[in-house]
């Protein structure tokens, strides 16, 4: 017995595992895609190749963060990919006939298209925010239940056809054009990030998000207004996928039903991969934005080596449950630490 | 260290027991993070006795039965079955060996029959396809035999606790069972359930069935036991015939300190009353009709078993149960019903019983869990943010004060010892101005040096004008910090004791059923 013990402390006394612990896969993992990218093509370790990963790895970086909001308090929300797609199709839908009608008034055309997509896309995470919070349905159930609902209207309003007609400025701003080489929707990501940090870090909601997927219980005898705070992931949740849908729309310059699919599943690989406890209560908002670098960089570098992308999503997948299989090693060797 | 435990526990031990026993632990220790929770602990089982285990909460009662069950290795120390040493590898193992356990927390499927779960994980097959009628023959003999009122085909989930637990019991006498181990069986019981187990264990007792029995009631040792081995901060304090025991004797084996050195003198000065009860009826009436009052710097005791009514008490203070009628009062206002949310905000603290459960975020640290019920007014807020500075600062000093152990306020709590997790429960109530403390069990669990820390905080909040509604099922704590205590049995109040009215056969007199004159 004595001597059993002594063995197990001797294997996790190790700096590496220490290292594991404290900072989790994601570093290791970034690590050995930066290796193998370069070695496989010249082209991937260049400036220019760089900043189209930090453009391409935005939409998701913004989704992701929503997704943390809901996997803190303990829940999730897999009607992220089709908040996209509405929002793409309310935002085109609403600049298209303003365009034609008034050529002049881009500016007003954008805004409101803008806010009209942005807040469709957010109704659906107020349903959301209702349903798991108001009348207790699981964010599983609830969630599937609203990426349908929101899927068939986008397809009923477009009949399943890209939406045209969108001003040519809406891309040019919001996508296209660049401030010291960077595109612009970098620079509305970093904003946003920024604005993650200081709630979950600073404010009283931020913190309330944490101990509300941390222990509900305990929350409510603090003195919590739990069901609130509940309600407001998701529908912050709902805007931050809204956002990143009419950033989408930008990109393509159309509004389209059919984005934003692999949206849940990339999100959650993003925070998963990034150290979110999927049972609530842990994750660090900058390690979110590095998970979705992270799945960026895998989906460039493979594109570079030119592997095709249906593979891709098996690379992706198979990424998500060596993280979750990661999580729980880590877990275990933090217990063997501990004494 | 062991050594003398075992020299001192034989003075008062038995010298004659049978051959060889069937079950033996000898010197178990059992090391859990941060806590020794049980300290080389020899115990034997002959066949045919009925071993009754008795402590405080955190003496190491459920530690030994788990050991013993095969739930836990211990770290140090061995067991003998029927004198070869064995190394159980789960309760499953135990279980084949015929040492079968039934805890306080079932271990039953509440979606399946009775019968599906009294033989989950050892189903009758026949031809690799289920043999139901066999299975549903032989559970209906089982209980039969047990004497129970069941059929085997109802759902676990339809039944009430008294029938799962016999579901748990039957399941126990599936195979063929050399030790029982049970923990606390009577609690969710009625008289005549419990009259039925005593007969089933004296039954079990006459074939050779050696059963360790948990409890702490008085009433069921002389009733069941044979000999009782009391238990205390992890060792082993005396082995005695139960003949030998009267109820004085185990009290102070079981307590065993000295007693001024655990519990500060306060001294009460009642003044206005803050919290005020009456003819409180719950929903589901686990309270009927139950007055109290709280004054300010005084500590009024709640007592009463688990199950008695007296935590729901606590509870509907803090808005957290359904009321039939009655009603609240704090500091002069109806608050019945309100909110813990307003409760906080008009100065009164709620406690709960369980750390894990309903009071800590446990993954995150202790600095976010003590100004957590806080965070909207000064200083922990500023312009609508946290203001981090003076949040640590504050945080840091209640460290201080409580010594906490390890001071680090950014450690998250799953890495501190149940003692410290207690502190930083305690810790939320100090950070505001609170006039009332609602405390349940607010000592559950913890080591003694954490008590006397916890005690002491007590009795400054007391002497500093604060009323404190202190609900425990620990006698010695109700016994010694309060000058008023209440005691409850299922659900009604059943006495009010003041001051040298307070004594332990007063208290404990109330605690359980009426002897039946």
């Amino acid at each position: 017995m004595e001597r059993k013990e002594a063995q197990r402390r001797f294997e996790y006394s190790g700096v590496l595992p220490r290292l594991f612990v404290r900072i989790g896969v994601l570093p290791f993992l970034l690590l050995i895609a930066l290796i193998v990218f370069t070695a496989l093509s010249e082209r991937f370790l260049t400036a220019e190749n760089l900043i189209t990963v930090a453009r391409q790895a935005t939409y998701l970086a913004i989704v992701a963060m929503g997704q943390m909001l809901a996997l803190l308090t303990g829940g999730f929300d897999l009607s992220v990919g089709k908040i996209v797609a509405i929002t793409s199709v309310i935002t085109a839908l609403t600049m298209a006939p303003l365009a034609a009608a008034h050529p002049d008034a881009t500016a007003t055309t954008l805004t409101l298209g803008i806010l009209a997509g942005i807040g469709a896309g957010t109704l659906v995470g107020v349903v959301n925010g209702v349903g798991v919070a108001l009348f207790n349905v699981s964010p599983f159930m609830m969630t599937l239940g609203t990426a349908a609902i929101s899927f068939g209207i986008a397809l009923t309003l477009t009949s399943g056809v890209p939406v045209y007609g969108i001003p040519d400025a809406f891309g040019t701003i919001f996508s296209f054009a660049r401030i010291f080489d960077i595109p612009s929707p970098v620079y509305v990501t970093a904003g946003l990030f920024v604005a993650m940090y200081v709630l979950l870090n600073w404010t009283r909601m931020g913190r309330y998000f944490y101990a509300v997927g941390g222990n509900l219980k305990a929350s409510r005898l603090s003195g919590i207004n739990t069901r609130f705070y509940l309600f407001m992931a998701y529908v912050l949740c709902g805007a931050l996928a809204a956002v990143a849908g009419a950033l989408l729309t930008a990109r393509l310059e159309t509004g389209e039903a059919n984005i934003g699919a692999s949206m849940p599943l990339d999100s959650i690989a993003a925070c998963v991969i990034g150290g979110v406890s999927l049972r609530g209560g842990i994750g660090h908002v900058g390690n979110v934005v590095l998970g979705a670098i992270f799945i960026g960089l895998i989906q460039n570098g493979m594109d570079l080596a030119q592997i095709q992308s249906y593979l891709q999503e098996v690379v992706i997948g198979v990424l998500l449950i060596l993280a979750v299989i990661a999580d729980q090693l880590r877990q275990f060797v933090m217990l063997r630490l501990k004494d | 260290m062991s050594t003398q435990t075992l020299a001192q526990a034989e003075g008062v031990g038995v010298g004659s027991t049978a051959p060889t026993p069937i079950l033996q632990a000898q010197g178990v220790s059992k090391q859990f993070p941060g806590v020794l929770a049980l300290d080389a602990v020899d115990f034997e089982l002959p066949a045919g006795e009925v071993h009754v285990l008795f402590g405080e909460n955190g003496a190491g009662k459920s530690t030994l039965i788990q050991i013993l069950a095969g739930v836990h290795a211990p770290t140090e120390g061995g067991i003998r079955f029927r004198g070869q040493p064995v190394e159980l590898q789960g309760v499953h193992h135990a279980r084949t060996l015929g040492i079968s356990a039934v805890f306080q927390e079932f271990s039953l499927v509440p979606t399946l029959t009775i019968e599906e779960n009294l033989f989950l994980g050892a189903e009758l097959t026949n031809h690799g396809v289920l043999d139901k009628a066999a299975l549903h023959r032989q559970a209906d003999d089982i209980l039969k035999r047990l004497g129970f009122p069941l059929r085997p085909r109802q759902r676990v989930q339809d039944l009430t606790r008294a029938e799962q637990q016999m579901v748990e019991i039957a399941k126990a006498f599936r195979t063929d069972l050399s030790v029982l181990i049970l923990d606390e069986p009577t609690a969710s019981l009625t008289d005549r359930e419990a009259e039925r187990l005593f007969a089933m264990i004296e039954q079990a007792k006459s074939r050779g069935v050696g059963i360790v029995y948990v409890t702490h009631r008085m009433r069921e040792i002389h009733r069941l036991g044979d000999r009782v081995t009391v238990l205390r901060d992890g060792k082993r304090v005396a082995t005695l015939n139960v003949a030998d025991a009267d109820d004085d004797r185990l009290l102070q084996l079981m307590t065993g300190r000295v007693i001024s050195q655990v519990f500060p003198k306060i001294a009460y000065r009642p003044e206005r009353t803050l919290l005020e009860i009456s003819q409180l009826t719950t929903a589901d009436n686990a309270v009927r009709g139950v007055s109290l009052s709280v004054r300010g710097g005084e500590v009024v005791g709640l007592a009463g078993l688990i199950g008695s009514g007296k935590s729901v008490v606590g509870r509907a203070c803090f808005g957290l149960e359904h009321l039939a009628s009655g009603r609240v009062s704090f500091d002069g206002r109806d608050v019945t019903g309100r909110s813990a949310r307003a409760m906080l905000d008009l100065g009164a603290f709620y406690l709960p019983p369980d750390r894990r459960e309903e009071g800590l975020v446990m993954m995150r640290s202790v600095r976010e869990n003590v100004s957590l019920p806080w965070l909207a007014a000064r200083p922990f807020s500023r312009f609508g943010f946290i203001d981090r500075g003076s949040e640590g600062a504050q945080v840091r000093d209640l460290a201080e004060r409580l010594n906490l152990q390890p001071r680090n306020i950014e450690h998250d709590l799953e890495r501190l010892s149940g003692g410290n997790q207690q502190k930083v429960l305690l810790a939320k109530g100090l950070v505001s101005a609170v006039k009332l403390f609602i405390l349940d069990e607010p000592t559950v669990g913890v080591d003694v040096g954490t008590r006397v820390a916890i005690y002491g905080f007590i009795r400054d909040l007391c002497e500093s004008g604060a009323g404190i509604l202190l609900i425990s099922s620990d006698l010695p704590e109700i016994l010694h910090l309060t000058n008023r205590t209440y005691v409850m049995y299922r659900g009604d109040m059943r006495a009010e004791l003041d001051g040298a009215e307070i004594t332990e056969d007063r208290v404990l007199a109330n605690f359980f059923e009426r002897t039946r004159a």
